[in-house]
């Protein structure tokens, strides 16, 4: 029996092998035969009319075989890169949606924006021929700034957005809001700015495209969590290449957190030109080239207004938001300050009416789009902090405050279109102040305080929605995509299982948990079980990995797939065994005719399939191979409760983390070694964005921060050890593994904890909100600031 | 082009190289030796670290040229000689100190000379010795616990031997 290997055990990984010992392969890794290499040449400018391409030069340049302009794209007839998500406005009208060239025609938007691709023998060769390339730039100035672009701006990123406005949106109930806030009590307001940031895999993109002579097929290898979105957006809107003459296969994949969700103009060249040139094409981007061509996220400022009776219960909250789209609309990018940001703003709360409007902006940067989180980040961010500051204006416990407006009854209906089917935050909460010891924080300031310090600690109740989502309801949303998920279990004639699925691992570790799901269901050992994922030539037509979905919605679709393989199994079972169908039961991996002690095992059963001598063929096939699609029937909602403990050095602005405890309800857990990764990798992620990274545009819309030397990703010596519980969460109802997600939890809990830890610490000051990154400077900008206030009155 | 000899892995290797060859490509290209990885273009992420006569090095900061001679290990040389992974290595999958893999070489490596620097270093040590080495995985908390483990057991086999 498979029970060190089951549901709830902490199985080593079984992908580990590969990856310590050099042996993973990603994209870089492969080489195709006769190879050659994609250059970009890029946009210096963040917006300006192309005047005049001279690649006269670069043409004959060494090694050169081929310079392509975004006239020889339009001359091909491509489409340009495509956007997956259609808003519809607050007048019911589409969102503007301007083309996106695979290499920039007329004009460039962004600085980063490809205009020309020089492909050659070498990698070197390539960038040599680009230096040779003349363009003449007629510059515009640029939209960098949402709230002056909104505020009127007479320049315009796209002619058919002359107000740069890509959609006007709102949700919730306008007028039940501005009649709660006419008889509140108290109402708290906040504006505050969720940073822009960098998603930053430590894989760089890559792509190959490998066009097949003898049989006119493509290969595109690439970097990407979801390779079958991948071929259906650039088969069908981009090349018009038929899906069955379209291979995308993205191998071992290092690290996602969104950026590589999208489908991006690269992918769609080296698989067209591969065709022109006749050879394999590699693009591989380096890491300065990432931070001007990866889509971006966050990158919100928001209004916020809080409304409260006198005993600090929630009557509405109000928000009024500006998204940065940047040039060009990524993938996913409309929906994520609406559908996944508007529909969390009811948070863990009972309030009653809620109404947020959101004007997603065009400007001249990188297009944005979902990182780690998307959209419930900046929710929760919202929401977490104007509560902290509600709290503090009320003279309340930042505990007390939430347990005041906790929802306890479930399913519960949200004034912002989700319905939550299950939670206990009350628990989460309670775990989160019992492993925090916040009930004698007071002593650890105080000890703080002895040694010059400004202890603080700050809370953060959670929740999002995951596991997305029923196709139907999404399709109503605005997707253009059905967002369920497919597994193929193949039984092998001695009993082994493949399990291909539709679901990507990038870190995740599927092959581990997928198989622990597998072993468990099966009764099988675990080692006889093998997940393969990553080629759309093998397995079946699925929507891969992000927004926490693998496990809640590609394991569900392992799980159907499963009990088909079993309910076969019976029927062949009962002919070897000569029992009535209805009498066989399988348990512990065999079928066993109910109250006897007659039995077969599975691989016996699995053998008899495949060489079906003794077999049931008038009724059933031979072959034990079986495919499900699962589609979600709600979204999942993991929640959870965070303490952030802090010490600000006032000398000098520099915040210590000391602690983050996380108690989040993620309901059942498959891996907890797992989930606790997945936990403390958002964590550095979001405890990165409260305190460290800052993704900053000048006003010509150059980027400022395009390195490692000047975006600071968090280093191991910028984080703690995390104190993290997940265990005896609320099962999910709807789904039949009862698990919620947990890959981005870390991401959207840790910010608000950080940034209301620090202004906890600094209650003396006075001081009511500071805009993240937590940096040095602006802390102890802040904190001067506060003295020479306080000085002065 | 000139001709580099070096050994790599305990085995003698030739390849070409300009003279801006970097090690990294010369690894990654001449060696077939894709274990060592490129995560960025100003020698801040540490995916390419590799050692370079028993110290850990940044492959790509390094020129070949003039490397005639040296002694390299990379990741691929790590396993022991029966093929059992090296303690390093063992304690980074004991100990979940990877998710997506990419930064894995490089923080073997690296965190494998410290233990030779500083064969039981604190936390902090393992903190401030990591901070050219990028992961954007793992939020370190486990590459702390595996470089940790390892250490002890490195400790546990030197007392045995003793
Ligand atoms: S690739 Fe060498 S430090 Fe980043
Ligand atoms: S494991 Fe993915 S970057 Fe470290």
């Amino acid at each position: 029996m498979a029970k060190d290997f089951g549901i709830g055990e902490s199985v080593k990984r079984s992908e580990d092998v590969r990856f310590v010992t050099g042996n993973g392969k990603y994209t870089d890794d492969i080489n195709r035969p006769g190879q050659t290499y994609a250059y970009f040449l890029r946009s210096p400018v963040a917006h300006a009319t192309l005047d005049s391409i001279n690649i006269d030069e670069a043409k004959k340049a060494p090694g050169v075989v081929g310079v392509f302009t975004g006239q020889d794209i339009a001359d091909a007839g491509l489409g340009g890169v495509p956007c997956g998500w259609q808003i519809t406005d607050k007048h019911g009208d589409p969102m503007k949606e301007p083309a996106h060239p695979i290499l920039a025609h007329g004009k460039v938007r962004h600085v980063g924006d490809p205009i020309v691709c020089v492909v050659a023998d070498t990698y070197a060769q390539a960038r040599d021929a680009a230096e040779m390339i003349d363009i003449d730039f007629g510059q515009l100035p640029a939209v960098v700034d949402m709230k002056a672009a909104a505020e009127g701006n007479p320049t315009n990123v796209h002619d058919e957005a002359p107000d740069n406005v890509c959609y006007d949106w709102e949700l919730g109930d306008k007028e039940a809001v501005d009649s709660a806030f006419a008889g509140a009590a108290h109402v708290t307001t906040l504006e505050l700015v969720n940073n822009r940031l960098v998603a930053n895999p430590m894989e760089p993109r890559c792509c190959i495209g490998d066009w097949d002579s003898s049989s006119d097929d493509y290969t595109l290898y690439t970097t990407s969590q979801n390779p079958h979105v991948i071929r259906l957006l650039m088969g069908a809107f981009v090349l018009n290449i038929p899906e069955h003459k379209l291979r995308v296969y993205a191998p071992d994949v290092g690290g996602g957190f969104g950026a590589k969700i999208y489908h991006y103009a690269e992918e769609a060249f080296v698989t067209w030109a591969s065709k022109q040139v006749r050879r394999p094409i590699k693009w591989t981007s380096d890491r300065s080239e990432a931070f001007i061509s990866d889509a971006h996220g966050r990158d919100q400022v928001t209004k916020a207004e809080l409304a409260m009776d006198a005993e600090g219960k929630f009557l509405a909250l109000r928000c009024d938001t500006l998204a940065n789209m940047g040039a060009y609309l990524s993938t996913f990018a409309p929906a994520i300050p609406t559908w996944l940001h508007g529909t969390l703003l009811a948070g863990q709360y009972a309030t009653p009416a809620v109404h947020c409007r959101v004007r997603a902006m065009f400007t001249n940067t990188v297009p944005v789009d979902a990182y780690r989180g998307a959209g419930r980040p900046e929710a929760t961010y919202i929401l977490e902090r104007i509560v902290n500051k509600a709290a503090k204006e009320l003279g309340l416990d930042q505990c007390e405050l939430r347990r005041r407006n906790f929802i306890r009854d479930f399913p519960y209906d949200t004034p912002v279109a989700v319905q939550y089917d299950t939670g206990d935050f009350d628990k989460t909460l309670n775990k989160a102040m019992e492993i925090s010891d916040y009930a004698n924080f007071e002593q650890r300031r105080q000890e703080a305080a002895s040694r010059g310090k400004l202890r603080g600690i700050g809370l953060s109740c959670y929740i999002e929605a995951c596991g997305i989502a029923p196709s139907s309801l999404v399709g109503a949303l605005g997707a253009r995509a059905g967002l369920y998920e497919a597994a193929t279990i193949r039984v092998n004639p001695t009993g082994s299982v493949t399990v291909l699925t539709g679901s990507h691992s990038h870190g995740q570790g599927h092959e581990t948990t997928f198989a622990q799901v597998v072993s468990d269901a099966l009764g099988i050992p675990f080692e006889s079980v093998d997940i393969v994922h990553g080629d759309t030539s093998k397995v079946p037509f699925g929507m891969g990995t992000y927004g926490s979905r693998s496990l809640a919605v590609g394991g569900s679709a392992i799980v159907k797939a499963v009990d088909k393989v079993v309910e076969k199994g019976k029927k062949i079972a009962a002919h070897l065994l000569e029992a009535a169908e209805s009498d066989i039961v399988f348990e512990d991996g065999q079928y066993k005719v109910a109250g006897t002690d007659k039995a077969k095992a599975f691989a016996e059963v699995s053998l008899a399939a495949y060489v079906p001598h003794n077999y049931p063929i008038e009724d059933v096939e031979p072959g034990l191979e079986e495919t499900a699609f699962y589609d979600p029937k709600n979204f999942t909602f993991p929640a959870g409760a965070y303490l952030c403990e802090v010490e600000v050095d006032p000398e000098t602005g520099k915040v210590e983390i000391i602690d983050l405890f996380a108690a989040d309800d993620f309901g059942n857990i498959v891996n907890p070694m797992i989930v606790e990764g997945q936990v403390h990798g958002g964590l550095a992620q979001g405890l990165g964005q409260a305190m460290l990274e800052n993704c900053v545009y000048d006003e010509e819309g150059q980027l400022t921060s395009g390195s490692y030397m000047d975006y600071a990703m968090p280093l191991a010596g910028d984080l703690p050890m995390f104190t993290v519980s997940s265990e005896d969460g609320t099962p999910c109802t709807h789904n039949p593994l009862g698990v919620k997600g947990c890959g981005e939890a870390g991401a959207i809990g840790s910010p608000p904890a950080l940034v209301n830890a620090v202004i906890d610490a600094l209650r003396d000051h006075g001081i009511e909100h500071i805009d993240m990154p937590l940096s040095p400077n602006r802390v102890w900008s802040a904190i001067n600031a506060a003295s020479h206030k306080q000085a002065a009155e | 082009m000139t001709t580099i000899t070096m050994t790599v892995n305990g085995k003698e290797r030739s390849g070409k190289a300009e003279g801006r060859t970097l090690l990294v490509d010369f690894l990654r290209t001449e060696m077939g030796l894709t274990g060592t990885h490129v995560g960025c273009d100003t020698s801040q992420c540490g995916c390419c670290v590799v050692h370079v006569n028993g110290e850990s090095v940044k492959a790509c900061a390094t020129f070949v040229s003039g490397m005639d001679g040296a002694e390299v290990t990379t990741i691929e040389g790590m396993a022991n000689d029966d093929g059992s992974l090296g303690v390093m290595q063992a304690s980074f999958k004991e100990h979940h100190g990877l998710q997506c893999g990419f930064c894995t070489p490089g923080m073997i490596m690296s965190a494998t000379d410290l233990l030779a620097n500083n064969p039981s270093p604190s936390e902090d040590e393992i903190r401030t010795w990591l901070k050219g080495n990028i992961c954007r995985c793992t939020g370190y908390h486990n590459i702390v616990k595996s470089v940790q483990a390892a250490a002890a057991t490195m400790a546990g086999a030197r007392e045995a031997a003793e």
